[in-house]
């Protein structure tokens, strides 16, 4: 089954459905991996890859397409099965997760020639830094593609990450935008435990970037949201997005501990059905 | 033997390279990291200034701009002090360069502890050892300015993946000949011999050839090779050159673990066994003081190595 791009938040709501329906499938079939992250960025994918990238699933290496990074590459199940949901390869593959041989790697690899993803991503901070790469690229070529990168709020402990926006800012990529998984948890706990983020918002103000608050689960704010910054300041744009880790699966929202482990066989078949009650 | 036409950093080679590519391939873009005249991109800065990005004291940044220019066209050569580009940046340049396998130019400046006053923490003695280990990086140690030169012209136009080019501070003697084509993978035999073989790289190249100068007086004929490229390594000039002489000493301004003479190492003791003495830093530090003065204390001069040679001829 393949969806379309689409603008109707109806339609979205279905594509972030069949997207966290797929995240579960694929990680239980692999047996490890991360399915919290996975499940709360899927609305946020939904409405990425349906409605706001200019992409063509037909054409991968369409040189106009927007560019999106996964910074954050241990999510690759979301963004795996809304790759293969646009089209880019068959859904069955899915299955093939974090397998000898795959082509979807347990983070992110362009080595193993995945259509549709850009760049190989995993060692956390490092996204942001390609992604200005890309925007600068695009800006010195006069293209009109964006650059979207995808970062987690943990993440934001890196320093390099820092290092990225001084310099986004610094050469005025208003073609690109950033989105912080905001879901308030990383490995060892909530992030105000670990490395406090707070006040994060003025943080990225202070470093010259366009900030937008938004519900990470709310598709009608994430489209507004999601557009680049209003010229003619050419700033680049940040989406902080609060979410709820585990997103869609009642029983484990919000548990930190399901960031890095994939559900057995007989969880995943609890999770899809709790699913089902709620894109009921 | 070969003329010195004046001292000159290698450094400057690299930088006179990036600006000749410049001017014939628009798709050449700069990064800075503050240091620009000081690491060789200020001919390139200063003639390209709209392909040239300063991105300040922010080496990880830095590589993972670059990434990203390399995936929309552009060929981006950044260049910074060796310590930080090859150990600041040394995941960046893992993850995001190597292992998306982009076409990216990496020069390492302040090689080597001919750096002299600076000291220790920028005389890079490890980098060699960092970059050959990364899959897809090809990594270059040219002996002169005229080498640096055309080497890097050559990482730009014919390269297609990462490479990492490592050259110094200092002035040193400008003496290969231009007109004798360079080949990346091909090391350069430049003294004949049969006694034993020196294996130098960078810098290097200069002091062994004096010492073979010495060494002939004494009636030892010392090969000298530049291994100019220290990945992919010239495997087979190594085995030949066991098997004709015998006997192998490698000189390098790193550390004496992981670098030239570890590589050659791994060559030897897997295919072709021969004694083989390694000189360089002895899992040490470097120092502040002149760069003569540090070539002398730590072995590296012509003379040291000319007497570190007939050492090892005598023993075993
Ligand atoms: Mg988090």
């Amino acid at each position: 089954m393949i969806f379309h791009k689409c603008d109707r938040t109806e339609e979205l709501k279905v594509i972030a459905a069949e997207i966290r329906r797929q995240v579960i499938l694929s990680l239980a079939e692999a047996g490890s991996g991360h399915l919290g992250g996975s499940l709360d960025l899927a609305d946020i994918f939904a409405v990425l890859w349906f409605h706001t990238l200019q992409h063509d699933p037909h054409n991968p290496h369409w040189e106009e397409r927007d560019r999106l990074i996964l910074s954050i590459g241990h999510v690759a199940p979301v963004l795996y099965a809304s790759l293969a949901l646009s089209g880019y390869f068959p859904v069955e593959e899915l299955a093939t997760l974090r397998k000898l041989g795959s082509r979807l790697q347990g983070h992110p690899g362009k080595d193993h020639g995945l259509p549709g993803l850009e760049a190989s991503t995993g060692s956390l901070g490092q996204g942001l830094s390609l992604s200005v790469g890309l925007a600068l690229g695009a800006k010195i070529s006069h293209k009109e593609c964006k650059t979207f990168c995808i970062l987690g709020d943990g993440e934001l402990q890196e320093g390099s990450v820092w290092e990225a926006a001084m310099s986004a800012a610094h050469h005025q990529l208003g073609n690109l935008v950033a989105v912080v998984d905001r879901n308030g948890v990383q490995i060892d706990g909530t992030t105000s435990h670990v490395m406090k983020l707070e006040p994060l918002a003025d943080k990225w103000k202070a470093f010259g970037w366009q900030v937008v608050e938004c519900d990470g689960h709310d598709h009608q704010a994430l489209m507004e949201a999601l557009c680049p910054a209003r010229e003619p300041h050419q700033q680049p744009k940040v989406i902080i997005a609060r979410t709820v880790m585990g997103k869609g699966v009642a029983s484990i929202e919000g548990d930190y501990r399901w960031h890095g482990r994939a559900p057995s066989k007989e969880e995943a078949e609890k999770f899809l059905e709790e699913l089902q009650h709620v894109s009921q | 033997m070969y003329l010195n036409r004046g001292n000159k950093a290698t450094k400057t080679g690299f930088g006179e390279g990036v600006l000749e590519a410049a001017r014939k391939n628009p798709q050449v873009v700069g990064i800075g990291a503050d240091i620009t005249a000081s690491v060789g991109m200020n001919l390139f800065a200063d003639q390209f200034p709209d392909r040239f990005f300063s991105l300040g004291i922010a080496e990880q940044n830095c590589v993972g701009v670059a990434c990203g220019l390399a995936m929309t066209d552009n060929i981006p050569v950044f260049s910074t002090y060796a310590v930080f580009a090859a150990l600041r940046a040394a995941d960046q340049i893992r993850v995001s360069l190597c292992y998306n396998n982009l076409h990216v130019v990496i020069g390492g400046a302040h090689a080597g502890i001919s750096v002299g006053p600076d000291g220790a923490t920028h005389q890079a003695l490890e980098d060699i050892a960092i970059m050959r280990v990364l899959p897809n990086m090809t990594v270059l140690s040219p002996c002169d300015a005229t080498q640096a030169r055309i080497m890097t012209i050559q990482a730009i136009n014919q390269c297609t993946a990462p490479v990492y080019i490592r050259f110094g501070r200092e002035p040193v003697p400008d003496f290969t000949n231009d007109s004798v084509p360079v080949e990346i993978g091909k090391a350069r035999l430049m003294n004949p011999g049969n006694d034993l073989t020196i294996i130098a790289t960078g810098h290097m190249v200069w002091e062994a050839l004096a010492a073979a100068e010495i060494l002939k007086e004494k009636g030892v004929g010392a090969r000298v090779i530049n291994m100019h490229t220290i990945k992919p390594l010239d495997q087979d000039i190594i085995i030949q050159s066991a098997g004709e002489t015998g006997r192998i000493i490698t000189v390098e301004e790193h550390q004496m673990t992981g670098g030239l003479g570890g590589a050659v190492a791994e060559v030897l003791s897997q295919q072709h066994p021969v004694p083989l003495q390694i000189i360089g830093m002895p899992d040490h530090f470097g120092e502040s003081g002149k760069p003569a003065e540090l070539l002398e204390k730590y072995g590296l001069s012509a003379q040291k190595i000319a007497e570190s040679t007939t050492h090892f001829l005598i023993s075993r």
